[in-house]
């Protein structure tokens, strides 16, 4: 119960922080959704996905659509996740009778053509140009703060998310998902249907992937394929692996870091004097480096991720606490 | 579950922490103090549109240091915050909040693209920013009713798309004409204007595509096998480059005219490289001085500025593009007087009145929010893109083509617009 506490005071934080970081929030919650269920999957069932961008895109379309049609956030949304959980039970399908490459080939071709899809059928998705949709005010009339009030919605979705996923971590799905991951032959016999497991990882995992692209697109009040690319799915596994394979923890490591390292690589550009326009064509190109070290970085010093890090620290301070004391003594 | 505690308390402390620095004080007006004005514009600095944009804003910012070194407007010195969108409508969405939002802005100045600009059309309205001179001729900028605060700059693509079809029908009646459009409301709204000349037969094939797909050559199959003679393109400078490069690859060589957003000759021949002989006779319309018009004093004033605050920067028609709304907002500055206010500003530009490098009326008013109103041909000759025949002016619905007869005034002697 934790978990929950903690999100009521970042509910309560939103109160006080100004409109720009509740926005970056609520980005980070909407984050948190996709990147806690591609932790269930790849972390927990062992499953790669380089197409959860794409599902993240078929949420958000979803909502827009609904959006546009009906307006009622709440059914968009679970439109979003069901329009998501139907397309992850497809690939999902084709998942469990793949392995390795050839997974990650087919995910790749879902994260490449999605995408694609919204400039084809440009007369209903918009094209490149993407939707734009109505968001009714904050019940709590027009002086509430519109940021806020997504906040509230994403940390919502992200609560709900976590919750569900953590739950089901540790139900007998979760041990489950934890067998086919470290040996498909031993969970076989012990009487574990390999096919059928994987395919629920998949198909919750999408689920949450296609809340998270729908909150996105209510942070946005827009959805266009160009924040759905490819590198937003790279982004997405790098993402959960530099946070912490595995963990739900980590998945919120990944998250953070999803929103903090463009922005700090802005900061990075700006601190440097250079010539304007290197820093202008390094600012678009940068996060994509800078994601790609720490992720090497990260590998090398704590392969367990940033959450594999953090649980060995309260040890290392075990160890050095009594040296420095050893030093002082003298 | 207790796992989770660490990494959300880590985020309690990180947004917690970050939050001093945004708070802004006091202010009665967000972006304006005593001794300055910040406004801020997104623009793609990098990606499939920057071929050339990438230089606006920097021109625009060296015409503000340039009024700066003056001594600024009212005693305020003008700073630009530019971000980097790479003409993607979800970074559009990501860094015109953090504009608003954090770095407290004034006003978005110029914000560039059509497709990247919709996006965050109801944000500024719901926000009351200032959102003035778009860089896009897309018609949504010009409602006043839904968005009273913004304003665009180009001539919106019908009117230009008026003009082009007018001058085929004129000059080159009985050619089989062909349209390529960006897929989106530029692509769309400067067809309608096209169509609204010739009619829907006077165009045979119509042809779009999208900035993600850096391949036309199906497009030109199209062109190419249903004889196009004329080909009319709405298109960015990069995909102008692009498609006629491909259509010369692949043996297509008809009359191509281009929109002004897209028909830059110095930005075209530099993309083009060692094909820029393929821009020979290359038909356009544009509303502000050519770079080749050394003779005339905007040109003069501004390549001075670009020598002296833009480090000698390439000189073309975005250098040009980028300190004439530089110049327009300083002018609108001057008009909304010593007590800026989002009101004010806003009040200033719809009493119109301004005047500037631009050869079409500019015409602002409580119920036009659109920019320049006409617009002039042009042909590349000799690696010359020059000016010929009269000025042209219409609107966007179905009024017709006439003449334009008043000339841009000279510049003021020392290059800042007057208090009004």
């Amino acid at each position: 119960m934790k978990i929950v506490g903690a999100f009521l005071l970042l509910l309560g934080l939103t109160w006080i922080i100004p409109a720009f970081q509740n926005y970056q929030l609520a980005t980070v919650a909407a984050y948190l959704c996709a990147t806690a269920g591609l932790t269930v999957l790849t972390g927990q069932n062992g499953q790669l996905s380089l197409g959860h961008g794409a599902l993240m895109a078929t949420g958000a379309y979803t909502v827009a659509l609904m959006q546009n049609a009906i307006g009622v956030l709440v059914l968009s949304l679970a439109a979003g996740v069901l329009v998501t959980t139907a397309a992850g039970a497809v690939i999902g399908v084709a998942a469990a009778r793949l392995r390795g490459p050839y997974l990650a080939g087919v995910t790749l071709a879902v994260a490449v053509v999605v995408p694609g899809i919204a400039t084809m059928f440009d007369d209903v998705l918009g094209g490149d140009q993407g939707l734009t949709f109505y968001l009714a005010p904050p019940p709590f009339g027009y002086d509430f703060p519109f940021e806020r009030w997504q906040a509230w919605i994403a940390l919502g979705a992200a609560l709900l998310t976590m919750l569900l996923l953590g739950n089901l971590a540790a139900s007998r799905f979760g041990r489950e998902f934890r067998a086919v991951r470290d040996d498909e032959i031993a969970a076989k016999l012990s009487g574990i249907h390999v096919a059928r497991t994987q395919i629920l990882a998949f198909v919750v995992s999408a689920a949450a992937a296609g809340l998270g692209g729908g909150v996105l697109a209510v942070l946005a009040q827009s959805v266009s394929p160009g924040a759905f690319s490819l590198t937003l799915s790279l982004f997405l596994v790098m993402a959960i692996v530099v946070g912490g394979l595995g963990s739900l923890a980590g998945a919120v490591w990944g998250a953070i870091l999803l929103v903090a390292l463009p922005d700090l690589t802005a900061r990075v550009t700006d601190v440097f004097a250079l010539s304007s326009a290197f820093a202008q064509r390094l600012e678009g190109n940068l996060p994509l480096a800078i994601f790609g070290i720490t992720l090497i970085v990260v590998m090398i010093l704590a392969p367990g991720g940033i959450q594999g890090l953090v649980r060995r620290v309260p040890y290392r301070l075990m160890v050095i606490a009594p040296l420095l004391r050893l030093v002082k003594g003298r | 579950m207790r796992k989770l505690v660490l990494p959300i308390a880590m985020l309690l402390a990180v947004v917690g922490c970050s939050s001093e620095s945004g708070g802004g004080g006091g202010a009665s007006v967000p972006g304006v103090t005593d001794t300055e004005i910040t406004v801020g514009t997104h623009m793609p600095l990098t990606g499939p549109a920057s071929a050339g944009y990438s230089q606006i804003a920097p021109a625009t910012k060296a015409y503000f240091d340039f009024v700066n070194a003056a001594g600024g407007v009212h005693g305020r010195k003008i700073t630009l915050n530019v971000k980097d969108d790479g003409y993607n409508p979800a970074n559009t969405q990501q860094v015109v909040r953090e504009l608003v939002l954090q770095d407290k802005v004034f006003a978005i100045l110029n914000g560039l693209g059509t497709p990247t600009h919709t996006g965050v059309l109801d944000f500024l309205n719901s926000q009351r920013v200032p959102d003035l001179f778009v860089a896009s001729g897309s018609r949504s900028w010009d409602q006043p009713g839904k968005y009273p605060g913004t304003f665009g700059f180009n001539p919106d693509y019908t009117v230009e798309g008026k003009i082009l079809g007018s001058y085929v029908q004129k000059n080159l009646a009985g050619k089989k004409t062909c349209f390529l459009g960006q897929d989106d409301d530029f692509g769309r709204d400067s067809l309608a204007g096209v169509t609204g000349v010739l009619g829907d037969a006077g165009v045979a094939v119509k042809q779009t595509y999208t900035t993600s797909v850096t391949n036309v050559g199906p497009q030109i199959d199209a062109f190419k096998s249903n004889a196009c003679e004329v080909v009319i393109l709405a298109t960015v400078p990069g995909f102008t480059a692009l498609t006629i490069g491909t259509a010369a690859r692949q043996g297509f060589a008809p009359q191509w005219i281009v929109s002004n957003v897209g028909g830059d000759y110095n930005t075209l021949a530099k993309s083009l490289g060692d094909a820029a002989p393929l821009l020979e006779g290359l038909l356009g319309a544009n509303y502000l001085p050519t770079a080749s018009a050394t003779s005339d004093p905007w040109i003069q004033l501004f390549q001075k500025i670009n020598t002296e605050y833009n480090a000698g920067a390439p000189f073309d028609g975005n250098t040009i593009y980028g300190m004439s709304v530089g110049y327009l907002f300083v002018q609108v500055l001057q008009a909304a007087g010593k007590d800026l206010t989002r009101e004010s500003v806003i009040e200033a530009v719809e009493k119109g009145g301004f005047t500037g490098p631009g050869l079409g009326p500019l015409r602002f008013s409580g119920d036009d929010h659109s920019g320049y109103g006409g617009l002039r041909m042009t042909r590349v000759t000799d690696k010359v893109q020059a000016y010929f025949g009269p000025t042209y002016e219409t609107d966007s619905e179905g009024g017709p083509v006439t003449e334009y007869t008043v000339a841009p005034p000279a510049p003021p002697a020392n290059g800042i617009p007057a208090a009004a």
